[in-house]
């Protein structure tokens, strides 16, 4: 937990204390408290996500990348407990690449393009867009009124940065900067918003 | 809502509760022992320069309140080019560090390629998710191999970050000199060890580049015994 996160006891024999000794953030599982969402265009998708990862209310990583890829063309975007969604994307991943070997070409290309929402219980639904983590439920109403069909990646860049830093404002466990990408046939495009150039709204 | 002495127990609205402070305030009046703020730990850390890694870490071991050890080593090896510091139970980052240590050594004997820092922390991450957060091992993982110096955070609960050097200041860090940043962890440890009770004695480094690796132990002795400068003791015959 780098210079900042060696927190815990150091007992020098196997002693644990209670857990009510420590303040929550000593021990408490790390969690991505979260804004991600994705959108499509024409031909790709465009995805984004907020960069804090807490342990209570301590931060233990302010520029995290939660735009995790699976194979080449597709990603996925964490948020809840920052080791199980490590070990599914990495679970995923190394099956995925297993596949793409067995078939001798990349699996599910012609996923690009298609956005799906994947909560607790393993529903998958497609949507044109998704939100998902702690902060979206504060932008629910934004996304609805500001989206619109067939947009150009770069209306769908601007809709995700708006949508994130929107979240971020008012949702204490998102924040720093703002990861994007854009995923088409092409490949990758990678953008970061940092913290001092987030599109700014009404601030009270 | 229930009714108690006779007037309604008001429901809690929101904002700051303190209807618990003067029923604790008796109760500590009465004999009863409440728990009190307790802070313990460790201070380690590291940091990417130019050309490897320099990892860093105080040398207290506490039981409870008790310094235990005043010169325990937290940096554990893990393979040639691939050092780990550890908080935690000492234990528990004792052995998985060995552990770890061990199956790094059969894999690359077995490979016959230096050990990389990514199989160092993949085997970390994925025992440590096995067993849920209870191997309460935090640890700092740096070293040198084909992908040049790099430096990762791994959680008890299996999550891992690699640290970017903004985190650690800014983009001057990538030139920084060996004796800059030397001097930039030395710094950090000792700011653990002054303002942490958890953490305290002496500082030790590894310093790990391409040609090999330096350990420092101790890099500095934070806290100097001083050296008695009266004589305090009755001259000789002055009861006789």
């Amino acid at each position: 937990m780098a210079a900042v996160h060696g927190l815990l006891s150091h007992p020098q024999q196997n002693k644990m204390m209670a857990s009510s000794d420590y303040p929550d953030w000593m021990t408490a599982e790390h969690k991505t408290g979260t804004t991600i969402m994705a959108v499509e265009f024409n031909g790709g998708v465009v995805i984004g996500a907020d960069s804090r990862t807490t342990t209570g209310a301590y931060i233990a990583n302010r520029v995290t990348d939660k735009l995790t890829p699976v194979t080449e063309k597709v990603f996925c975007c964490r948020s809840g407990s920052a080791a199980a969604t490590q070990a599914i994307a990495d679970v995923a991943k190394y099956q995925l690449n297993f596949l793409s070997i067995e078939m001798g070409e990349q699996p599910l290309v012609k996923t690009v393009a298609n956005v799906f929402s994947i909560p607790l219980g393993g529903m998958c639904v497609r949507q044109p867009f998704a939100i998902g983590g702690s902060g979206s439920t504060y932008i629910y109403g934004h996304c609805d009124a500001t989206f619109k069909g067939n947009m150009t990646k770069e209306e769908c860049f601007s809709f995700v940065s708006n949508a994130v830093a929107l979240a971020m404002a008012r949702d204490g466990s998102s924040g720093g900067i703002i990861r994007l990408a854009a995923i088409d046939e092409t490949g990758i495009e990678r953008r970061v918003i940092l913290g001092n150039e987030l599109p700014t709204f009404y601030e009270g | 809502m229930a009714a108690v002495g006779g007037t309604l127990a008001q429901e809690h609205c929101g904002g700051f509760s303190f209807e618990n402070c003067k029923r604790n305030a008796i109760l500590e009046k009465m004999g009863a022992k409440l728990p009190t703020a307790r802070k313990t730990g460790t201070t380690i850390c590291g940091v990417v320069f130019k050309d490897g890694v320099i990892l860093g870490a105080d040398t207290r071991a506490t039981e409870d309140t008790i310094v235990a050890d005043k010169n325990c080593s937290k940096i554990h090896y893990i393979a040639p080019n691939i050092y780990c510091c550890g908080a935690g139970t000492a234990a528990d980052t004792e052995y998985v560090t060995q552990l770890i240590s061990s199956n790094i050594g059969l894999h690359s004997l077995s490979t016959g390629r230096q050990a990389r820092i990514v199989t160092a922390l993949r085997m970390l991450k994925q025992l440590l998710f096995r067993y849920q957060g209870y191997i309460s091992a935090a640890l700092v993982l740096g070293g040198v191999d084909l992908n040049g110096p790099t430096l990762h955070t791994v959680y008890p609960h299996g999550s891992t970050d690699k640290l970017p050097y903004v985190t650690m200041g800014s983009g001057s860090l990538a030139a920084m000199s060996l004796e800059e940043a030397k001097k930039l962890v030395r710094d950090a440890i000792a700011a653990g060890i002054f303002n942490d009770l958890g953490s305290g004695s002496n500082i030790d480094l590894c310093v790990i580049t391409k040609e090999g690796t330096e350990y420092l132990r101790p890099y500095d002795v934070a806290n100097e015994k001083g050296v008695r400068r009266g004589r305090y003791s009755y001259k000789r015959g002055t009861t006789g």
